[in-house]
């Protein structure tokens, strides 16, 4: 009996010789790059950018050639242009980001959750007005639109998987076709078939009936997949234990899915609280805090921002920037909810 | 134990039924009813978009389609005077067409190879944190693209569209007479483009990731690399998916209002021209004339708002043909 013990190795992993060489290929490609650009007439960070991508092809071509034929050197393209792809996805996200962050900066004060645009116009000092109307707003029309989608859409869900009737095929094809429906012609059916013909003016009851016809598919579908990974047996012991199916979904098969509805409704969520087609035609925008969503015009938070976009003056796109800051952190925190619940789910 | 003197009752026969419980009956009616909510919601959007817009449509009939003349007229007593408006959104369509198209052939290269690398290149810890990023992305709200694509990329995309053109004007698809490149179809394909990249690659990550894992190792065990087991096996695998993904992608870009709004310079005239600033996008239109439009016009606009429906429900429907023929495929 030796001592030897054996220690677990990563054979792929990559040697400081191998990563030197990596170092070694991007520094040449730069090199070339900036050599491109100096003696011809290509100017510009486009140009580098491009170039800088050819020479690394070619840098990585070559050596793999070299050492190991032209398969290897085929494998190093297509690595190169699938790590771009990730790079030219990334690019604009980060551009997001910061712009936001640089941009709703500005604008951002404690007062802007204390006050609403009644006694100041767009135009106004920074300091001054607020957004907490439209907060107000997009919170009850969110909460309408949740109130009416999410019974429908779980029950959907629950047709789905749990009943799994004549309809479910054609059903499940419509849900999917209704997740496309263009949010403007949401807003346009219900201008058409409520505003014009019953209530003749716009409320926040019609903002929130027009995001619910956009939840909808998003809960139901959401939901959906979550009822397909609750296991069988539990539904088998729900049934073998004298269980009616209402009883063994409503006590067994629903509360071990819990976690995953809630996240399906999070997304809901996050779907429709930056919509803004719909709102600017069936919710009108008021400047005041409006509680009553059967009456008068209701602002909102994209409607806010769209107001100051398309108002145009430096202060009035300040504003904006910082309600898409405001708007932005609201969706980021639901979908932080929505993982963490998802993902505790998962581990039980 | 003695106290069991009493003779012993055998229960009567069991009633067996596989009738459903009256609890039950009403659950799968409530179920069913909310099921079938999805049919009910399509149907009535058909229904009141199609009543609102049937008198437009007759009086245009196929012209309404064909035609690229937005005019209101108006009699005397100032009513609109229907047969001599005309109504034709044929301008919109196209440029709503010319961008969405333009979007995808940006962004489908782009995607694929994201997905690719996600699925195949990417160290496990960068997977998860790009999955969880371009998820949060495709919940980004319509009009940060809109205000982003105006103030920060449409510079840069005009310098673009100004190199193209200086290099591939011979192209008929990037010719141009007079040199306006601001809010041209191109930036409002790039912005477009920027938007449907989440669903794309999600949905191609999604198809790769079900590549059966027996072939990809059949394939490196007979001394394939990455790239040629990517060639032989993932991408026959996925093509359709990829397909499928790409036409949910043209469904969004078609039906997308706010950010197009936003960059896109709307003009009455079928421009075939991608670099020139002027377009259309019949999402955009409807919000551009709601603000203003009379009775009339507002009927005219519901009926744009069906063509444009059914377009998206069109083009829809095929993609999810297609992505949930693919899933679980072998071959």
């Amino acid at each position: 009996m030796s001592n030897l013990t054996l220690k677990p190795t990563k054979p792929w992993k990559r040697t400081p010789k191998q990563q030197l060489l990596i170092a070694v290929n991007l520094l040449v490609a730069a090199a070339i790059s900036f050599v491109i650009v100096l003696v011809t007439p290509m100017k510009g960070k486009l140009a580098y950018l491009l170039l800088f991508f050819i020479s690394t092809i070619i840098v990585n071509f070559a050596e793999n050639y070299f050492k190991s034929g032209i398969a290897a050197a085929k494998d190093s393209i297509a690595t190169s242009f699938a790590t771009a792809g990730l790079i030219i996805v990334i690019v604009p996200i980060f551009s997001i980001l910061f712009t936001i962050f640089e941009r709703g900066r500005a604008g951002l004060n404690f007062g802007l959750f204390l006050h609403d645009m009644k006694s100041n116009g767009p135009n106004d000092p920074l300091g001054q007005g607020g957004l907490l109307h439209a907060l107000v707003g997009s919170g009850i029309m969110v909460g309408i639109a949740l109130l009416i989608s999410l019974p429908i859409g779980i029950l959907t869900a629950i047709y789905l998987t749990e009943i799994k009737g004549i309809f479910s095929r054609p059903i499940k094809f419509l849900v999917q076709a209704m997740s496309g429906v263009p949010s403007i012609v949401a807003g346009l059916f219900i201008l058409s078939a409520v505003v014009f013909p019953i209530t003749k003016s716009s409320s926040g009851l019609m903002g929130g009936l027009a995001l619910s016809i956009l939840m909808i598919p998003t809960i139901a579908r959401t939901s959906e997949e979550v009822l397909l990974l609750i296991p069988n047996d539990l539904r088998e012991a729900g049934i073998a234990l004298g269980g009616t199916q209402w009883r063994t979904i409503s006590l067994i098969v629903v509360p071990a899915a819990k976690s995953g509805l809630i996240t399906a409704t999070i997304l809901g969520l996050a779907r429709v609280a930056g919509e803004t087609a719909p709102l600017i035609l069936v919710s009108g925008g008021g400047d005041a805090v409006n509680p009553n969503p059967f009456h008068s015009p209701m602002g909102s938070l994209p409607f806010y921002i769209w107001k100051g976009f398309t108002f145009g003056t430096p202060e009035s796109i300040a504003r904006s920037w910082a309600g898409i800051f405001v708007l932005l952190s609201i969706i980021f925190l639901l979908f932080i909810a929505a993982r963490t619940l998802s993902g505790s789910g998962e581990k039980k | 134990m003695s106290e069991d003197k009493s003779p012993i009752t055998t229960p009567g026969k069991r009633e067996l039924t596989n009738k459903p419980r009256f609890s039950d009956k009403v659950f799968r009616g409530v179920a069913t009813a909310g099921g079938l909510s999805s049919l009910v919601i399509l149907g009535l959007i058909l229904i009141f978009l199609g009543y609102q817009g049937f008198q437009v449509l007759r009086s245009e009939g196929f012209g309404f389609i064909t035609g690229s003349n937005w005019q209101v007229i108006q009699d005397n007593a100032g009513n609109t005077d229907l047969s001599a408006s005309s109504f034709g959104i044929a301008a919109m369509l196209v440029g709503t067409l010319l961008c969405a198209a333009l979007a995808v052939s940006i962004a489908v290269p782009i995607s694929v190879l994201c997905a690719l690398y996600l699925t195949f290149y990417a160290p496990q810890f960068l997977k998860k944190i790009m999955v969880a990023i371009i998820d949060l992305m495709a919940a980004f709200p319509s009009i940060l693209f809109g205000m982003w694509g105006f103030f920060v990329l449409m510079p840069h995309v005009e310098y673009w569209a100004k190199l193209i053109h200086k290099y591939f004007s011979w192209i008929p698809l990037f010719k141009m007479e007079i040199s306006v490149f601001t809010r041209s179809p191109f930036v409002a394909g790039v912005v477009l483009a920027i938007m449907i990249i989440p669903i794309i690659t999600s949905v191609s990550r999604e198809i790769f990731s079900q590549t059966p894992l027996d072939r990809v190792q059949a394939a490196y065990a007979l001394g394939a690399t990455r790239w040629s087991m990517i060639r032989a096996v993932v991408i026959p695998y996925g093509k359709s998916g990829v397909v499928g993904g790409a036409m949910l992608g043209l469904g969004r870009a078609m039906g997308e209002t706010v950010a197009v709004y936003t960059v896109l310079n709307l003009v009455y005239q079928i421009n075939w021209h991608v670099l020139i600033g002027a377009g259309g996008n019949v999402a955009s239109m409807i919000l551009l004339k709601f603000g203003e439009a009379g009775p009339t016009e507002t009927r005219a606009l519901m009926a744009a708002g069906l063509v444009l429906f059914l377009l998206t429900l069109l083009v829809n429907s095929i993609a999810n043909t297609i992505v949930s023929r693919t899933g679980g495929k072998g071959r």
